[in-house]
């Protein structure tokens, strides 16, 4: 918030030109606010890289002066709710893959805010799709692969664009570890580790509360961290056990928790539920093996009828596509049973919600970042185009 | 052939299944897409047996008074789908010990029973050319496949007796998947030289066969890489040649046109560098579409309006899944995007069946309903461009293989606990 209000007086004093002090009028015949029901034939101003006023045609007039675009539909920029873009490249080559640090399993010290590549193609490639904000850092693989991060998508560096420079650490479940380390070698060793780790960190607390000063290290504060609240757990977990496991240690250590993949969430919805846990659901088209062999599609919308907040996330892919959209993963999930509806909510909302930055994105609202889609049609359907994405007031794809 | 005498045979002995097997069916009120032609609302398709025998708007086909009858009002018929590049079936091809593999046959590694083939029928996918993999130059034979009920893959052969016709067509690679450590190329020139050196190898096995005129002794030795080439040289069996950067695209046409064979480009990731050169050698592209580039150096350029550009530079172009790669259960939306992307709607519908068939030479069998072709169909809930469009049935040879009203088939639509094989994922992409 404050690099927005110096970015503000920092214009005025300057006394910047209208060009670049945006003013812009969206008009749609459907407006999905996320806030309350849809409008239709609405109006969205902009002033400067906030929402000014959001209404019906009806109430809102368009002051002269403004840059206005007519379209279809609107919604909030999207919010992809776990990537990998700005670390896994689109080359897929050593050089550009750094979703994934191979060298022992346990490092949630690393931060995705260093490794993050504003100018990666695939960043720019999933703007273009739509998505403005992303919650993106390391990939599943390690028992604790690192921080992730939330950036929006058209900036040249991490700086001006971050949102949240550390907002989880990414944790691993199930046979995934396996395949990129020797240790663990199996299930049970890897909560094993896990476990005397969060020990580990519990006493380091324990010493820096009883006044005491531990020797800093990085992994044990990345930990502590989490068991403090400050950093939410998000661990990936597909099989039914493997979820089962992550709630045991959300239990045990009474970290706050999202739980991410879920490819059998379906059996055992009401204990997700019971634990008060949300979901970074799977992308719905997911290939079918390995630990999400019995992925489905209908699982988002078991998830909605049972109540269980989600969003939508692309995931990591290790091959092509070589980053999935998050709008094509939910368009599948709506057309096999969740309430469209509810898909643009897990869309936009509800991962800011979940992110913690529902304060500025996700709903379109005076006062809230002036990020928007603007569709020439169903934004779920096959042949819809977007015809332009609007990020902080700025048109940055026509 | 054989396999109709022995069915005769069979039915001369067991006079109530004639009457079985000549049942004819009636498809009324819904509305049809033939591709052949234009859409025909409220139309009616007669099949009897495996056949389409009459196809027409409501009142211009004559119903067969004992057919029976299909009421298909509110849904949309159209042929079944034709998948020209498919990894299913769990199949392999040639292994490491070499480059160039003209001798292996993918049929001889296929099951019949794969769970890839009832995700594929959900799909509405009936018609497949199942490729060995892209890490080789020749990877082997391909085979042209009926996802019929199966025990045996004879039983899904479009042929009757592989070894005595053409069966499918072969599988060659170029650019980054082949290229490895000894005995692969290390370099692009080198793949080309080795494939060529293989063809002219070819070329003087062909000259033997022929100035041997029929005479055993001069005959040269049986080889059967050898005779798959020939097959080539001949024109009888089909160059699937996996492509994606602009340059091995024109080195894929170069090939073709010094050994003079039938060339269908596979992937082509920057066909829209190069189209015009495409339509200029007059070779089809079976393509496909990735919903982000990369992933590999080759494909970062790949776009979504490769099937625009295609069209209107006048080539034979068609979609495929080169499954697990994109999924089968979703086939029709790579048509969808090909339509997003700005691509005709007729277009978009050919490349998913009849311009698929013709890369495969079975065009006067399937991907299209008309009079006198298989009754391949599948049938739609709707609009077969829209998100929304659930494939209801589909029909292989007049028999119902998926209907998603029954809970075993719906499984394979959707996933879930238990309902896909442990070993659904992938071919060998190269890395050698």
């Amino acid at each position: 918030m404050k690099k927005r209000i110096t970015l503000f007086l920092f214009a005025l004093l300057l006394g910047v030109s209208m060009s670049s002090y945006s003013q812009i009028a969206v008009q749609a015949d459907t407006i999905y606010t996320m806030e309350g029901n849809k409008i239709v034939n609405g109006i969205v101003l902009v002033q400067g890289d906030k929402i000014e006023a959001v209404g019906s045609a009806s109430e809102i007039e368009i002051p002269s002066g403004y840059d206005t675009h007519k379209t279809s539909v609107v919604t909030p920029g999207l919010i992809d709710a776990h990537t990998v873009v700005g670390l896994a490249g689109i080359y897929n080559q050593d050089s550009d893959q750094d979703q994934l640090e191979t060298s022992s399993a346990i490092q949630p010290h690393l931060r995705a805010y260093d490794a993050y590549n504003a100018r990666e193609e695939l960043v720019d490639f999933v703007l273009n799709k739509g998505v403005t904000t992303v919650h993106t850092g390391h990939g599943p693989g390690a028992l604790a692969s690192g921080q992730t991060m939330i950036v929006k998508t058209p900036y040249n560096t991490v700086e001006k664009g971050v949102l949240d420079s550390e907002t989880t650490v990414a944790f691993t479940l199930g046979s995934t570890v396996g395949r990129y380390f020797d240790k663990p070698g199996t299930r049970a060793k890897g909560v094993a580790m896990l476990r005397q780790q969060f020990i580990k960190a519990q006493e380091y607390l324990e010493k820096q509360k009883s006044g005491e000063k531990p020797n800093k290290d990085l992994k044990m504060e990345a930990l502590a961290d989490v068991l403090n609240g400050d950093l939410t757990a998000m661990i990936t977990a597909h099989r039914a056990n493997d979820i089962m496991t992550a709630l045991r240690l959300k239990e045990e250590f009474g970290f706050d928790m999202i739980l991410d993949g879920a490819a059998e969430a379906y059996l055992v919805l009401d204990e997700i539920k019971e634990a008060g846990v949300p979901v970074f659901i799977h992308p719905t088209m997911t290939r079918t093996y390995g630990d999400a062999k019995n992925a489905s599609f209908t699982t988002a919308s078991k998830l909605a009828e049972a109540g269980i907040s989600f969003a939508f996330q692309s995931g990591f892919e290790s091959y092509v596509p070589k980053t999935r959209i998050i709008l094509y993963e939910a368009a599948i999930a709506a057309a096999y049973g969740l309430d469209r509806e509810t898909a643009l909510h897990a869309l936009t909302k509800q991962p800011a919600q979940l992110l913690g930055i529902s304060d500025k994105v996700g709903s379109l609202a005076k006062g809230k970042d002036a990020d928007l889609v603007l569709f020439d049609g169903d934004p779920l359907e096959y042949t819809t185009h977007i015809k332009s994405v609007i990020v902080d007031g700025k048109v940055v794809k026509k | 052939m054989k396999r109709f005498i022995q069915l005769s045979i069979l039915l001369l002995f067991c006079i109530p299944a004639i009457v079985l097997a000549q049942q004819t069916k009636v498809f009324t009120g819904g509305k049809i897409i033939p591709v052949s032609g234009e859409p025909i609302e409220n139309g009616v398709m007669v099949i009897q047996d495996e056949k389409i025998i009459a196809i027409g708007a409501q009142g211009e086909v004559d119903i067969p008074t004992n057919a029976k009858k299909y009421d298909v009002s509110g849904k949309v018929i159209m042929p079944g789908l034709v998948d020209s590049h498919s990894h299913v079936g769990g199949g392999d091809g040639g292994d490491r010990s070499s480059a160039l593999h003209p001798d292996t046959r993918i049929l001889d590694s296929i099951d019949p029973r794969s769970d890839t083939f009832k995700k594929a029928l959900a799909g509405g996918i009936t018609t497949v050319n199942v490729m060995p993999g892209s890490g080789h130059l020749m990877s082997g034979q391909t085979v042209y496949l009926k996802l019929r009920k199966a025990n045996r893959i004879e039983d899904m052969l479009f042929v009757d007796n592989p070894r005595e016709e053409v069966a499918g067509g072969l599988k060659m690679a170029n650019g980054t998947n082949p290229i490895g450590k000894g005995p692969f190329p290390g370099t692009r020139a080198k793949s080309a030289s080795m494939v060529r050196e293989l063809f002219i190898k070819a070329q003087n096995y062909k000259e033997k066969i022929e100035k041997a005129d029929g005479d055993p002794d001069k005959m040269p030795t049986r080889d059967i890489g050898m005779e798959a080439l020939v097959e080539v040289l001949n024109g009888e069996r089909i160059v699937h040649n996996h492509t994606h950067r602009h340059d091995d695209i024109l080195t894929a046409i170069r090939l073709a046109e010094e050994f003079d064979y039938r060339l269908v480009l596979h992937h082509v990731s920057e066909a829209w560098k190069v189209a015009d050169e495409i339509a200029e050698a007059d070779v089809p592209a079976s393509i496909i579409v990735l919903d982000s580039p990369g992933g590999k150096m080759e494909a970062v350029d790949i776009k979504y309006k490769n099937g625009a550009v295609l069209e209107d530079a006048g080539v034979t172009v068609g979609y495929h899944t080169d499954a697990s790669i994109t999924d089968t259960r979703l086939f029709l939306r790579s048509g969808a995007f090909g339509v997003r992307a700005g691509m005709s709607r007729e277009a978009a519908l050919k490349a998913l069946t009849i311009e698929n068939a013709k890369m495969l030479d079975v065009q006067d069998r399937v991907g299209t309903l008309e009079k006198g072709k298989d009754a391949d169909f599948i049938i739609l809930s709707g609009n077969p461009l829209s998100v929304y469009t659930r494939v209801q049935q589909t029909w292989v040879e007049g028999k119902k293989r998926f209907d998603i009203s029954n809970p075993e088939d719906r499984k394979y639509a959707t996933g879930g606990y238990d309902v896909f094989e442990r070993t659904t994922q992938n071919h060998n992409h190269g890395r050698n």
